[in-house]
């Protein structure tokens, strides 16, 4: 598998999920284990540069692909969460990064969400509303939706301008 | 999780080959259904047949004017699609209100079709559920079912399905193309999902062995004003409780062409003839589409928990069609 930049070699039996792989195998425990289902974002890993949820991967699937964990990532969305008080206990906050470096990705690339008006839009204003739609995959059990929506635009905007 | 085996297949004929000559096979699509249900111990493989790698990842415009959907297409690559984005933003839309944008990038077109319901005591071992043991009985019926169906059920089963997308393609008359060891067929989208009656486990036509391959969408102009509207508990990042996909087309205050489909309220994505019967050369009035709506409904009935939903579906439809109306794309 190759993981944060590096080949590594696993014997895995076709059941063991990604997430598992991550955290019980490699000891790469920033990635974190919320639900298990899909249904809380926590597990939020890179693959080729996409988000996805470790927990309904089965690493057998991803074996070749370029995984970042957030052990992989050096971003500055990382201090922009401290910044603006983008968590509070953090359980959260690895898959959040993940996630938002995804997301930013998708919009840069001119991809539509949910909440955009105009579909055919080629290029999306990244109003707070779309920045709450295209995270809404992953909960915060702390509720600091304020703190992160904060970090996310901070970071956006200081891209854009770069 | 039980221990089971795993092919990553390199084309179509080894995909299927593989999956009707080893005992219990499944396809593995995105794996975001499969997965969770496998380690529920619901669905229990003895063999997963990956296809993702499978070269069935085009989006394809058709001479007709149509477009053709590889089933491996991801669903955020779908909804992102400028063809699909222009000509059916009922698709694009019913995709981006689906689950999460992790899971959108993973989940396939053939697996966002045959995904299995979130009816909570299908996934319960505890409880009685005819579609995860046939003949156990329906614990749904007399429980919680708040989220169960209110169009199409049964006494065996009133669970609903899941899927956003499929209601999208059910207003856009799509076809679904199947591949098999027996060769290829094509079915309209409206048959592949059935309705529970007496066997509620047998939720589509396909074949255990059958793999779907392609979706394709038919040149359809009234597609260029649609919309889907999903009302749920919570803004983003939940199932329906009722989704209503639209289009029309008004000529001079008279509805000239229309497509209405319904979600969140049958075992399959419900298409609402009936509705559409209604306001075909109707006047476009919220008078005329309240008719329709209760046209539909009419059939429909309710559980203590679920009654709700059916005016809350005639209210959706309504709003649905207004919105259609008003901003001016449907004239
Ligand atoms: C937390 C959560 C929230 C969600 N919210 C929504 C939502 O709001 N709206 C919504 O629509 N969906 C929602 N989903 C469901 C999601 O859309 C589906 O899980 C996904 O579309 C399934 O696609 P997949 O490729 O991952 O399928 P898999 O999990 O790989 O497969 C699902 C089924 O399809 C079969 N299969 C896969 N590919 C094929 C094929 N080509 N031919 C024949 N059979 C095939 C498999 O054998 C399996 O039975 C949600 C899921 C989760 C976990
Ligand atoms: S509604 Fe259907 S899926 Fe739910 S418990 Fe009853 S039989 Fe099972
Ligand atoms: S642990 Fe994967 S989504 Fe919750
Ligand atoms: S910071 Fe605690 S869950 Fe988000």
């Amino acid at each position: 598998m190759r993981i944060n930049g590096a080949t590594t070699v696993l014997e895995l039996e076709p059941r063991v999920s990604l997430l598992d792989a991550l955290r019980d195998e490699l000891g790469l425990t920033g990635t974190k284990k919320g639900c298990d289902q899909g249904a809380c974002g926590a597990c939020t890993v890179l693959v080729d540069g996409e988000r996805i949820n470790s927990c309904l991967a089965l690493a057998v699937q991803y074996s070749g692909r370029e995984i970042t964990t957030v052990e992989g990532v050096d971003h500055p969305l990382q201090a922009a969460f401290v910044a603006n008080d983008g968590l509070q206990c953090g359980y959260c906050t690895p898959g959040q990064i993940c996630s938002a470096i995804g997301m930013l990705a998708e919009h840069a690339a001119g991809a539509p969400s949910a909440v955009t008006e105009h579909l055919c839009e080629p290029d999306p204003e990244l109003t707070d509303a779309e920045i709450r739609e295209r995270m809404s995959g992953n909960l915060c059990r702390c509720g600091a939706y304020n703190g992160i929506v904060d970090s996310v635009r901070e970071v956006a905007v200081a891209e854009q301008l770069r | 999780m039980r221990p089971f085996g795993y092919v990553s297949a390199p084309d179509v004929a080894t995909a299927v080959r593989v999956v009707s000559t080893e005992p219990n096979a499944k396809f593995l699509g995105g794996g975001t259904n499969l997965v969770d249900l496998m380690r529920e111990g619901v669905e229990r493989p003895d063999t997963l047949v990956d296809v993702t790698g499978l070269p069935l990842t085009a989006i394809e415009e058709l001479p007709g004017g149509g477009v053709r959907i590889g089933a491996l297409v991801r669903n955020a690559r779908l909804a992102a699609d400028p063809l699909i984005r222009s000509r059916y933003p009922v698709l694009s839309r019913a995709l981006l209100s689906g689950a999460s944008a992790q899971l959108r990038n993973v989940a396939t077109v053939g697996g966002n079709l045959v995904q299995r319901t979130r009816c909570p005591y299908f996934y319960d071992h505890a409880s009685a559920c005819n579609k995860r043991e046939p003949g156990a009985g329906c614990d749904a019926i007399g429980g919680v079912n708040r989220n169960h169906a209110v169009l199409g059920a049964s006494e065996h089963c009133i669970a609903t399905h899941p899927s956003d997308m499929a209601v999208a393609l059910a207003a856009l008359d799509a076809v679904v193309e199947l591949e098999s060891v027996r060769g290829t067929r094509r079915v309209p989208l409206l048959d592949l999902h059935r309705l529970p009656g007496e066997t509620p486990h047998v939720e589509t036509v396909l074949t255990a062995d059958e793999l779907i391959t392609a979706v394709e969408l038919p040149h359809l102009p009234v597609a260029a004003a649609s919309h889907y509207r999903k009302v749920r508990d919570r803004a983003s990042y939940a199932f329906a409780l009722v989704s209503v996909a639209a289009a029309l087309h008004v000529r001079e205050g008279v509805v000239t062409d229309v497509r209405l489909a319904l979600g969140g309220v049958a075992a399959k994505p419900w298409r609402a003839h009936q509705a559409e019967r209604v306001l075909l050369g109707a006047e476009a009035t919220e008078e005329v589409f309240l008719r329709a709506a209760d046209a539909e409904l009419a059939a429909a009935t309710g559980l203590p928990d679920n009654t709700f939903k059916i005016e809350l579906a005639r209210r959706t439809i309504v709003a649905t069609l207004q919105e259609l109306l008003t901003d001016g794309s449907a004239a």
